[in-house]
């Protein structure tokens, strides 16, 4: 079954949408997601879309409620590289992902993504015994 | 009666030059006070080519339908007179004149020709007057959809001119705003800040709305909009700009702009921009007098 890649980088994780969302792929990545956070104790989740051309208002919603359980389990969500054309539609249709974190660059996300997750970051031994990259 | 062949072909076959001249004494009185913008010479010529497309599409038969083929040449040359009057800035009835002002010397030369047959020369100087109404009326319609045109590519030219994003530091936009915010316009504000931002790596954007004159519930959801989008590519805005007056219909309104920064000036944005880049304006020293 096509599944997205979740990266594990320290205490963040990295997931990167390099194909075009269905909605299946985005509740098996949700699915997925919130598995893999409670199994690492990631402090912070990277969402890279900057290869994702097209949206519609289910996977719209499905990024923002990403975000919002992993806020529940104690992760920032930092949403990456969103094109014009997709944050175009996006708040055409209503959906200005309050309470989203976004960033144009992967380099930026990280720093964010550091600086929240400064206090309490755990020690580099911790955060590896997380799990493994995929 | 368009069944009937209508003998102003053949009427203006043989008197041409007569009518040429009444027509264009008639024409150099009625466009006396604009001889600036009309060359003789060239209404001369204007004319006379005129006068010979119309005899050759009005012999050729057929009703007085002058969408038809054979009266091609008629429109090509009434259309170019009169984008050319309307370059020179002549006013419409000025360009019209130019057809409606061949009536008088046609009725006379109907009057003449026919002398006494009454019947004849009613039923004549209507085929004319319909066939002259038309083509004058087609000669305004030409203009018109040349000054649409120039309307047309003006508003194109405008929307592009008045929607500069400009860098004003590194990592910061700035989109000086300059009259009314309407959906069209919003699309290209958001479309070029978006770009701006992809292409600069920029992390915050001023909007400064100094030249917006005001700001309706409609004006203020299309700002709304800029931001949440500008959010979305991962870059803040501040709106600045903010005249007293517009301050006071925002609240009036009841408009949310709460999810937003904003300023009274730019250089507050600015300066609130610097410190979001981890940038500061330190005096080196002290002001020359």
């Amino acid at each position: 079954m096509e599944r997205i890649p979740i990266l594990k980088m320290g205490p963040m994780l990295l997931v990167s949408i390099q194909v075009d969302m269905h909605d299946q792929l985005a509740l098996t990545l949700q699915d997925d997601l919130t598995e893999r956070i409670v199994k690492t104790r990631a402090r912070g989740v990277l969402i890279d879309i900057s290869s994702l051309e097209v949206v519609d208002s289910f996977i719209g919603r499905m990024l923002g409620n990403m975000a919002a359980m992993s806020r529940v389990l104690d992760a920032e969500t930092v949403v990456v590289g969103m094109r014009p054309a997709v944050a175009i539609t996006l708040v055409e249709l209503g959906m200005s992902l309050a309470g989203v974190r976004t960033a144009l660059s992967v380099e930026r996300a990280m720093e964010m993504l550091q600086v929240a997750t400064a206090d309490g970051l755990r020690t580099p031994d911790e955060g590896m015994d997380g799990g493994r990259a995929d | 009666m368009p069944e009937r062949k209508s003998r102003i072909a053949e009427f203006i076959e043989r008197h041409e030059k007569d009518l040429l001249a009444a027509w264009l004494e008639r024409q150099l009185v009625s466009v006396a006070s604009r001889r600036d913008l009309i060359n003789e010479v060239d209404l001369r010529e204007q004319s006379r080519q005129f006068l010979r497309l119309v005899r050759e599409a009005a012999a050729s038969g057929g009703g007085d339908d002058i969408q038809a083929p054979r009266w091609e040449a008629v429109r090509e040359l009434l259309a170019s007179i009169s984008q050319t009057r309307a370059r020179q800035g002549c006013t419409p009835s000025e360009t019209a004149m130019f057809v409606f002002s061949l009536k008088e010397p046609l009725f006379t030369l109907l009057r003449r020709e026919l002398g006494g047959d009454g019947a004849a020369i009613a039923d004549e100087t209507w085929a004319a007057t319909v066939l002259i109404d038309r083509l004058g009326l087609y000669t305004t319609e030409v203009f018109q959809k040349g000054r649409e045109e120039v309307i047309a590519r003006q508003q194109h030219e405008v929307l592009e001119l008045s929607t500069p994003v400009v860098q004003l530091w590194e990592g910061v936009l700035g989109l000086p705003l300059i009259g009314t915010l309407d959906s069209a316009r919003t699309q290209v504000v958001m479309q070029s800040l978006l770009e701006r931002i992809v292409e600069s790596g920029a992390r915050i954007a001023v909007i400064d709305i100094t030249g917006v004159p005001t700001v309706d519930t409609l004006v203020a959801q299309h700002l709304l909009k800029t931001v949440a989008a500008a959010r979305l590519m991962g870059a803040d805005c501040i709106i600045s700009g903010i005249r007293p007056q517009i301050a006071q219909t925002v609240v009036h309104l009841g408009l949310d702009l709460t999810t937003v920064i904003t300023k009274a000036t730019l250089a507050d944005a600015f300066a609130v921009a610097l410190r979001r880049v981890g940038l500061a304006v330190v005096r080196s020293s002290p002001p020359r007098a």
